[in-house]
């Protein structure tokens, strides 16, 4: 992306943690946003509470691209432990605003980048406290951000009174933190920069949200009374957001008493018993969790796999185990969940792309695991999950009701209604349940792991056994029949076409258009689901190569196309992001370029509809 | 074989409850545990206790671990859904399905390796929430299942059916629920059906997290010379156990305080039960504690009712639910609907 662009920038904040600089960011995320334009903000952060370097992105694009740029046009330095790593991490021709109150060694400065130094520290001299000290700090550089990107300080100045409502000191002590910076910088240099901010109308009714945010409000939708969970970044706040939400909209007015209750386990083995157990006596109850937890959760998946119990996992991946880089993003838990658990498992994965589809796929979610009487999984990540997307808004049908799967109820069993629990009445592989406590004589029985025969009697017969798992494996098919099918986001109607899922597409959506300029043309079609639907396969078997892009290693979805659709191995080439940073369209450019060239195009009639 | 039915046999001269039900209305399938286990004894007094307070037997939900005495509910109640879960993770489900629907009453069953050891988190953790239901230890010393290793629960000492010695000292969960808070307390003994059926009728009635700590041989792996947990052991010893009156109405026992009991164990063995001549505080957490180690060091074992909560609060109170039951509230009271959604979207932007 060329520098010197309007509405066309990368402004990239280098904190420490612990010093309210996330607040600060937000605020000028926000602001971005409310002149009408397209943002996109990462917040990449280390797995400690204080004293470690943090930083926030915050991409502005006209153009409409989400993705994660990478590099920056302008630095905001406030972090002196990772001062020479930021520096170097801007444009040629861009700029480092850093906090000139203490001197700083200039001998190893770049000289392709502008340095505009400021003396934050020096404006907030007047607070005695510490905290607020660095809090207003904080605020200051916004205010200087203000004048060198022409935001509107209207804007900024309207958020501050929307987040501080009714607490006049704050709002004028902040108010007077982002003028003390815009005052400095408006005297200090010329403003605004050559690239920089102009009011649009560009995201028109779109909402800033994050992923973990919309699949909790979507649990909240879809009906779930009970949530059982263990803390772990970066699923947490879909548990905390649930609460919020359930306080505002599920408490009994009459009573006072709670439509919903929520348990913060003792880890994540209980969380998903709970989650069993309630779903086993007819709740929708889910968990949120990540890789350590999902391991975690293993046996009790291969319970409610064999016994066929409902469950709903938010599994928001990062990077790994508990050390190192667990607040960084991967899709890396795909094989971890497809198969989970001991014996013959296998599962539902869903993969929203954006919050409006980690809202909507929480009601899927709920709806399949209730119909399938499955574990459903809804793949989110650590980007999605914790970062604020522009999101289209919101959208709701009155008219909704949940399809709870087939339970006989009462009614039916009193009508005398045959009921094995176990057998396969209309030929899709799904038997039909009852609750317990529901008719004095009729409907009971027994749930036990794998020792049942259709008729839900024990058994240890291995022509049963055999029988039972098969129609396991028939409900799996029919799963594929189920689940949502892959969105086919391009169709220039080449030989080449690209897979991939998740937080890949906003990136994807960039890329093809960059590639397009170089004369590469992709089909593309993004994965929405596992196990694999008609058009998926029917994607891959009309392209001659299939590049299969994924935040991971192993190419884990590669995998689960080879074992599970059988496709040869030389159709698909992996495209493989591990790092733990989101990925960027230039990435993927890049990628792609070392496979493809023009003349490898030819024209086909063979594009997938 | 447990897909075996027993015959429907109506006898009509059976004694009726208040529910017009008989004793055979709350039986399961026929037992596949060992001839003589502790475990069926267990069960006969919870189809008693269950029968005695005319509860409708579907309204019931049985869970359990893993282990000879996690197959138990199958045995009885079987007009009641159940639940084999996974090994020692009974009380998560327990947890879960109460979370559902708080109108069942809930009986979850699981033995000691399924609770002191790979379980014994999450027993702690019911515990401390609460949760209404009975929760049956039924304590062998030794893993049934397994064929016989030591459990948690294993005095020092004591020997392993293959000859090893016990060398490390048991959790005692009773003192454990004690600490923890449970509401009700009991140890009981499974040959001691006249103390066992009312305690089941206390703890099933108690509205809150209930521990029956149940002392039940293995008469296959831990009933031999040498173990402290076998009849003969029991015999050999007199028995150094005490047993304490529960003051609730619906449990009673039939003998005087000091007085000595002959008891007729199923297996036709006879054990004596001695009485704490005097008071105990059954509301005095403090002092179930002191006279528990009291008697330890005497190697005597406390049973019965050893610590009611009169005041005791279970997980629903705690949080705040609503009385009907989350898994029966209709979806329109649960779903803020398309307007309210227009208002979060604004929130949003
Ligand atoms: C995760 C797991 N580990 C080990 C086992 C094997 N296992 C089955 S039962 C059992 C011990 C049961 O002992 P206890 O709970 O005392 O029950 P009992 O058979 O004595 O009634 C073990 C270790 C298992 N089923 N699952
Ligand atoms: S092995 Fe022991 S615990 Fe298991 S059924 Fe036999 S006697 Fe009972
Ligand atoms: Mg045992």
């Amino acid at each position: 992306m060329p520098v010197g662009r309007c509405n066309e920038f990368v402004v990239r904040c280098a904190n420490v943690n612990g010093t309210g600089s996330s607040s600060a960011n937000a605020l000028l995320a926000r602001a971005f946003y409310r002149m009408g334009l397209p943002i996109a903000a990462k917040n990449i952060f280390p797995s400690n509470i204080q004293g470690l370097p943090t930083w926030y992105e915050i991409r502005v694009s006209e153009a409409g691209y989400t993705g994660r740029r990478g590099s920056a046009d302008l630095v905001v330095a406030m972090n002196p432990q990772s001062f020479e790593e930021d520096v170097a991490s801007v444009c040629p021709g861009g700029y480092v605003l850093y906090d000139s109150t203490k001197s700083i060694n200039t001998a190893r400065k770049r000289d392709d980048v502008t340095f505009l130094g400021l003396p934050f520290m020096g404006m907030v001299q007047q607070h005695t406290n510490q905290r607020k000290r660095l809090l207003f700090k904080n605020i200051c550089y916004v205010g200087a951000l203000a004048a060198l990107l022409a935001i509107d300080f209207d804007v900024l100045t309207g958020l501050i009174g929307e987040q501080f409502k009714g607490k006049e000191r704050l709002i004028n002590q902040n108010v007077e933190a982002l003028a003390r910076g815009r005052d400095a910088a408006l005297a200090a240099f010329t403003c605004p920069l050559d690239f920089h901010a102009e009011r649009r109308d560009i995201v028109g009714d779109k909402i800033l949200v994050t992923g973990n945010r919309a699949c909790a409000l979507g649990c909240v939708y879809a009906g779930a009374t009970v949530a059982a969970w263990y803390p772990i970044t970066p699923s947490t706040s879909i548990a905390e957001a649930f609460g919020e939400y359930c306080a505002r909209f599920r408490v009994d007015e009459a009573s006072g008493r709670n439509k919903f209750a929520i348990v913060q386990a003792e880890d994540e083995l209980a969380a998903i018993g709970s989650v069993i157990g309630a779903a086993w006596n007819g709740a929708r109850v889910f968990t949120a969790t990540s890789g350590p937890g999902l391991s975690l959760m293993s046996e009790f998946l291969g319970l409610a796999y064999y016994a066929e119990i409902p469950a709903v996992l938010f599994d928001v991946q990062r990077t790994g185990p508990s050390t190192g880089m667990p607040t960084r993003t991967q899709q890396s838990d795909l094989i971890a969940a497809a198969y989970a658990s001991h014996g013959d498992t296998k599962h539902v994965l869903l993969f929203p792309s954006s919050p409006k589809e980690c809202f909507e796929f929480a009601t899927v979610a709920f709806d399949l695991a209730e119909r399938l009487q499955t574990p459903i999984f809804v793949m989110s990540d650590l980007d999605l999950g914790m970062n604020i997307w522009l999101s289209e808004p919101f959208a709701w049908d009155d008219s909704y009701r949940p399809d709870r799967g087939k339970v006989l109820d009462y009614a039916v069993l009193e009508s005398g209604t045959s009921f094995y629990r176990y057998l396969d009445v209309d030929g899709d592989g799904i038997p039909y349940r009852t609750y317990p406590g529901t008719h004095p004589a009729r409907g009971a029985y027994f749930t036990r792991g794998s020792g049942h025969d259709k008729y839900g009697f024990y058994t240890e017969d291995s022509a049963k056994y055999r029988e039972n798992v098969d129609r396991l494996r028939r409900k799996f098919e029919t799963a594929a029949r189920l689940v949502p099918e892959a969105a086919l986001e391009a169709a220039p109607g080449s030989p080449l076409g690209i897979l991939y899922f998740g937080t890949t597409a906003e990136p994807m959506r960039e890329a093809l258009e960059g590639l397009s300029q170089r004369g590469i043309e992709l089909d593309a079609l993004r994965l929405r689901a596992f196990p694999f639907t008609e058009g998926v396969l029917r994607f891959i078997e009309c392209h001659d190569t299939v590049f299969v892009v994924e935040q991971n290693r192993d190419a884990q979805l590669r995998t689960l196309l080879l074992a599970e659709a059988g496709i040869a191995p030389e159709k698909l080439v992996s495209i493989l992001h591990y790092g733990g940073l989101p990925v960027t369209a230039d990435f993927l450019i890049g990628s792609i370029l070392e496979h493809v060239t023009p003349s490898m195009q030819r024209p086909t009639t063979g594009a997938a509809s | 074989m447990t897909y075996i039915a027993k015959p429907a046999v109506r006898n009509p001269a059976l004694p009726k409850n208040s529910l017009g039900l008989t004793r055979r209305d709350y039986e399961g399938k026929i037992s596949t545990l060992c001839a003589g286990c502790g475990h069926d004894s267990i069960s006969a007094a919870l189809i008693q206790a269950c029968f005695d307070l005319d509860l409708p037997p579907h309204r019931l939900a049985k869970l359990s671990g893993i282990g000879c005495s996690a197959k138990t509910p199958t045995y009885f109640l079987g007009a009641a859904h159940g639940f084999n879960g996974v090994h020692g993770r009974m009380p998560s489900l327990a947890t879960g399905a109460n979370l559902a629907n708080r109108d069942l009453v809930y009986i979850g069953i699981s033995g000691d390796g399924d609770t002191a050891s790979i379980g014994l988190g999450q027993f702690v953790h019911a515990i401390r929430r609460g949760v209404n239901m009975l929760y049956m230890v039924e304590n062998n010393g030794t893993y049934g299942l397994t064929k016989g290793q030591f459990s948690a629960t294993a005095d020092v000492g004591s020997k392993s059916k293959r000859g090893e010695v016990n060398i490390y000292p048991p959790i005692d969960l009773v003192r454990l629920a004690l600490d923890l808070g449970a509401g009700f307390v009991a140890r009981s003994f499974s040959g001691d059906k006249d103390q066992l059926v009312p305690l089941i009728r206390g703890a099933l009635t108690y509205p809150g997290f209930a521990l029956i700590d149940c002392f039940s041989p293995c008469v296959t792996f831990n009933n031999h010379e040498g173990s402290t947990k076998s009849y003969t052991y029991i015999r050999g010893h007199d028995l150094p156990i005490v047993d304490l009156i529960p003051p609730r109405q619906e449990i009673t026992v039939d003998y005087e305080p000091g007085a000595r009991q002959e008891v007729t164990l199923h297996d036709g063995s006879r054990c004596v039960l001695r009485k704490l001549a005097g008071d105990h505080d059954l509301n005095d957490r403090a002092a179930a504690l002191a006279l528990i180690e009291e008697h330890r060091r005497r190697g005597e074992l406390v049973t019965g009712l050893i610590f009611l909560d009169p005041e005791g609060q279970d997980m629903h109170m705690r949080m705040n639910t609503v009385e009907t039951p989350l898994n029966a509230l209709r979806y329109e009271a649960l779903c803020p609907g398309a307007e309210t959604l227009a208002s979060i979207n604004a929130e949003l932007r």
